[in-house]
């Protein structure tokens, strides 16, 4: 066991914070389909009992996709078992947690390319073209 | 002149990516406290902020409070702010010494003079300047020094903030506090014995993103975090307005998890957020552990009556009113673990 595991209590200790959050949900989802209005809930602000946030979990569930993004340590975004109901964790490099939210929208704004990397991107594609590639050296070299 | 980079450019020279750099934001966001809706403001922020200059001084301290955000782990996105100041003077973790580490000192003070951030961890002793010196210099005439051309300090953890252990009775130091003798310059202080690394890195990120310090309560804490007392945040809560009670280290109500009142807690009367960023990686904090709250962002906890002894028994003034509260359980409970956060309020309105 390291403390990267997380710690089940044996005892639980319910502080009730699951089901006002559940509603809290509910009116995000209101909101996303009435004005197209996303929500993000940071689960760091919440005082979750021991036991709380994997009942969160699990009541949420696993819906049809779950996108794993690797930039500065791990991230999962996972859809939830409510379509538009989003689980995002970011992890560090060194496995840790350092962010945890719910995303009510129809996609997490950090599963979109973004413009400053899809240049960077053209850039080196681009690159690639003017840089002789290996095959052109070999040829230059006979 | 040496050019400063932005944070943008030094992430960029990294090879972060800009979904890095979001996800980087997102954290920045939540460990200010801030709703996520500001995550865009801050990504602008910090594209353009510019790493400033921080002066570390270490005065009558255990090193618990570099240990506490040195060892929180490393590299974190946490990390990266720390990596993004400029930390030119630190005398435990710098290689340079005696000479050479007080011109580095004194450099840094020069090319950044009004700009630089000066962090100050341990107590200063005000009986006799030879208690305490670095390279034969009082920690009073350095710190004064330093100060001087500073654009804050911030003082790191209850010795620094309030005069910690070396302040406790009878102070055989005359130990004070920064805000004791620095009275030109804004003081943050972010007590703890030790302080949460993340509140430590949340002032410096406060700094680094919009360029000012945060809000404080009428103790120069930042109400983000001490605007909470670790009672009001506590999942025990509870059974504190149910009035169930740990009697003993090893009853019943100790093994059911109940309220740690009457062993001592002192969660009631301290403002900290332990019960939400929690510890090592946000693993636990004590009172999870099953330990009460010893208090130890406050002022003078250290003579607080005895750290088992309930506050209705110790000698810190607001206990009666939460003692009848432990006694008559949910509506005394209620009204009196109101009184302090009003106490709270109040000061930071005045304040």
């Amino acid at each position: 066991m390291s403390l990267k595991d997380p710690i089940r209590s044996p005892i639980p200790f319910s502080r009730g914070n699951v089901r006002p959050l559940l509603n809290e949900i509910i009116h995000a989802l209101d909101r996303l389909l009435s004005d197209d209005e996303p929500t993000v809930i940071d689960l760091a602000s919440l005082p979750f009992a021991p036991g709380e946030l994997e009942e969160l979990e699990q009541t949420l569930g696993s819906g049809e996709l779950t996108a794993e993004l690797d930039a500065l340590g791990k991230s999962v975004i996972r859809e939830t078992g409510y379509p538009g109901v989003w689980w995002v964790e970011h992890r560090n490099t060194g496995g840790e947690v350092v962010g945890r939210y719910i995303e009510i929208t129809r996609s997490p704004e950090i599963l979109m390319s973004q413009d400053a990397d899809i240049g960077a991107g053209r850039a080196r594609l681009n690159d690639s073209f003017e840089s002789p590639g290996p095959e052109l050296k070999e040829e230059a070299g006979k | 002149m040496k050019t400063i980079p932005t944070l943008g450019e030094i992430l960029q020279a990294q090879g972060v990516s800009r979904r890095g750099f979001m996800k980087y934001c997102a954290a920045t966001a939540s460990l200010l406290a801030l709703p996520p809706a500001m995550v865009p403001r801050i990504a602008q922020a910090l594209e353009q902020a510019r790493r400033p200059s921080v002066i570390w001084l270490s005065f009558q301290e255990c090193t618990g409070c570099t240990e506490s955000l040195t060892r929180s782990s490393s590299p974190t996105l946490e990390g990266l702010i720390f990596d993004s100041i400029s930390l030119d003077y630190h005398h435990t973790l710098q290689a340079a010494s005696g000479d050479a580490a007080e011109a580095a000192r004194h450099a840094a003070m020069q090319e950044n003079m009004g700009k630089y951030l000066v962090l100050v961890d341990g107590s200063i002793p005000m009986a006799n300047p030879g208690y305490s010196t670095i390279a034969g210099i009082s920690n009073y005439d350095m710190l004064m020094e330093t100060v001087e051309g500073a654009a804050a300090v911030v003082a790191i953890g209850s010795c620094a903030a309030f005069g910690g252990i070396p302040g406790a009775n009878p102070n055989p130091t005359g130990a004070v506090s920064v805000s004791d003798l620095v009275k030109d310059k804004a003081v943050v202080n972010v007590p703890g014995c030790p302080p949460i690394p993340m509140v430590i890195t949340a002032v410096l990120a406060q700094f680094l993103t919009f360029g000012q310090l945060p809000d404080l309560d009428v103790h120069g804490r930042p109400v983000a975090f001490f605007g909470q007392t670790i009672h009001d945040r506590c999942y025990r809560r509870p059974f504190y307005e149910q009035g169930k009670f740990a009697e003993t280290f090893d009853d019943e109500g100790a093994r059911k998890g109940w309220c740690l009142y009457k062993l001592g807690c002192k969660g009631p009367i301290t403002y900290n957020a332990c019960a939400t960023v929690k510890w090592n990686a946000g693993t636990s904090f004590p009172i999870e552990s099953g330990h009460p709250c010893l208090g130890c962002s406050e002022p003078g906890f250290w003579d607080k009556g005895g750290f088992y002894n309930p506050i209705s028994t110790a000698d810190i003034g607001s206990g009666a009113g939460l003692a009848g509260a432990a006694v008559a359980g949910v509506a005394l409970g209620a009204a009196a673990a109101t009184l302090s956060r009003k106490r709270q309020q109040k000061t930071i309105k005045e304040g």
